[in-house]
């Protein structure tokens, strides 16, 4: 199953510092398994632009489209058996404790 | 349903619908064609008798109704071969699907009704539904809500199971051990959540099933056990827990003859194959102090008061502080009992709690400042949750300020 792994900030991270792990690490083991089939960092959410067309009309706006403080950083994509192998890559992310890790499965429009 | 039937039902539904959801991985599905396979027995057993196996019979039944639904749905052939293949439930013991299948398909159910991805009411609530069988209108008597909100939450935990790719498995390795403290709070919310309208716990019953149940599928945990002799240890109390008038009885005034030996006996059979105490291990070895000794004043209580000690150690909540505090009160006197008392309520989740000014009141009692004891009873009383809980708090208010003898 493919699932979008949204990474994103939190406004209470971890205070554990111990063991971190390392991003690089993450890709590196994931990639070669076969596991994280891509990903991004993002721009800061500064540089979002938000798009709309009402009426025919093109409506832009600066920003991400919700005031949150949770905003997402950067996104992986990864190819996992089911929900439970899902989690256990996105648990080994240092952005499971410095942030947080949205896990969405991609609608099966098979079923 | 005839008394048989409904046994034979309780122990087969379950196997029938979790081996339809391991083929098919379609819930509704599974759970109509059990329904319809008993609805058949309803009509045929009482004319031409109950079949020689009669569990064997159901799956039967019930594996050729979604052989026919799925074949009408034009499923892909290997299914509805695997599905032929299903072998029809025995008695006990996994069901051998193929010679590598052995983890029973019941456990595999369990498991991912309660998948901590789905939200906590959903678990209990697809628990109850999907093996134990409790009709969706049940489950929401007890939860306080309607049928249809009952029915969209079972359907909404059903379509997350599906569309999230929960799997259908039981974790091995360190994963198990992360897992199966979820499992046994699900059983444990079971046990304690939901009273039916005469204040009978709807689900006691059915936790005390599920804790056999699992106990068997995995005897090696000790902390499966130590679930079900507490459940079987405080359930043995259930009809001396009330009075006629529906009144909650506390422990020091229940009429012990009336507690239930066979399950108090049972309860300590299991625990004593307990070999390492989790927090289920230690709540059950305090049941057991109590339920085994003669009155309140010939407890074990400095060994419920170490029990607590490491409770709160292992699993600290205001409530093992609150009771840890009466343990010690009367383990080593009303002073120790009142100084840890006020020690775990300036932390505040305590502080105004009617349990605990109950605890501060009866510590005091036994002090012997009767007069401030009853004025603690009165205050516990104006903050009480039930009108069952404030008339016993009223009336050891009563008794503290007629200055009664105290029994």
């Amino acid at each position: 199953m493919k699932y979008m792994m949204f990474v994103c900030s939190d406004t209470e991270p971890d205070t554990d510092k111990e063991n971190e792990p390392d991003v690089e690490v993450w890709v590196a083991e994931n990639d070669a398994r076969g596991r994280r089939l891509r990903g991004a960092v993002l721009a800061p959410e500064s540089a979002a632009t938000t798009v709309r067309v009402r009426q025919g009309e093109l409506i832009l706006s600066d920003g991400p489209f919700a005031e949150t403080k949770e905003v997402i950083v950067g996104f992986d994509l990864l190819e996992c058996a089911d929900l439970d192998e899902a989690i256990e890559v996105a648990r080994a992310h240092p952005m499971a404790r410095a942030g947080r890790l949205e896990l969405r499965p991609f609608a099966d429009f098979e079923q | 349903m005839t008394a048989s039937l409904e046994a034979v039902a309780a122990d087969a539904c379950p196997r029938i619908v979790a081996a339809l959801i391991r083929v098919t991985g379609d819930w509704t599905l599974a759970e109509d064609c059990a329904q319809e396979a008993l609805a058949l027995a309803v009509r045929r057993w009482p004319e031409e008798g109950m079949p020689a196996n009669p569990g064997g019979w159901l799956m039967t039944v019930a594996r050729n109704r979604a052989i026919d639904t799925l074949r009408r749905a034009s499923v892909e052939r290997r299914k509805l071969e695997e599905l032929a293949r299903l072998a029809p439930a025995g008695h006990d013991g996994p069901e051998a699907v193929g010679a590598e299948e052995v983890v029973d398909d019941r456990l595999r159910l369990i498991f991912t009704c309660c998948h901590p991805a789905l939200p906590l009411e959903a678990r209990v609530a697809l628990t109850l539904r999907t093996i134990c069988a409790v009709p969706a209108a049940r489950i929401a008597r007890a939860f306080l809500v309607t049928e249809p909100t009952m029915t969209r939450r079972l359907t909404r935990a059903k379509r997350k199971i599906a569309d999230a790719g929960i799997p259908y498995r039981v974790p091995t390795g360190p994963a198990l051990a992360e897992r199966l403290p979820g499992v046994l709070a699900v059983l444990y919310l079971l046990f304690t959540q939901g009273y039916d309208a005469d204040g009978e716990p709807a689900f006691a019953e059915e936790a005390i099933r599920l804790a056999r149940l699992l106990r068997r599928l995995m005897p090696g945990q000790s902390e499966v056990s130590a679930l079900l002799a507490l459940f079987l240890l405080q359930h043995s109390r259930r009809d001396a827990r009330q009075d006629a008038e529906g009144n909650l009885v506390p422990l020091d005034r229940q009429d012990r003859a009336r507690w239930d030996r066979a399950s108090i006996s049972e309860g300590l059979e299991v625990l004593a194959g307990v070999e390492q105490d989790g927090p289920y291990g230690l709540q059950a070895r305090i049941a057991a102090c109590h339920v085994t000794a003669p009155s309140v004043s010939g407890t074990d209580w400095p060994t419920i008061a170490r029990c607590y000690d490491d409770l709160a150690r292992m699993h600290s909540t205001p409530v093992v502080e609150l009771n840890r505090a009466v343990a010690h009160g009367y383990a080593h006197g009303p002073p120790a009992g009142l100084a840890l008392l006020a020690r775990s309520c300036s932390d505040g989740a305590l502080d105004g709690h009617p349990l605990a000014i109950a605890a501060e009141a009866d510590l005091t009692a036994r002090g012997g400042d009767r007069d401030r004891a009853a004025a603690l009873f009165r205050q516990a009383a104006a903050v009480a949750r039930s009108e069952p809980e404030r008339r016993a708090l009223l009336d050891r208010a009563d008794e503290n300020a007629r200055r009664e003898p105290r029994r």
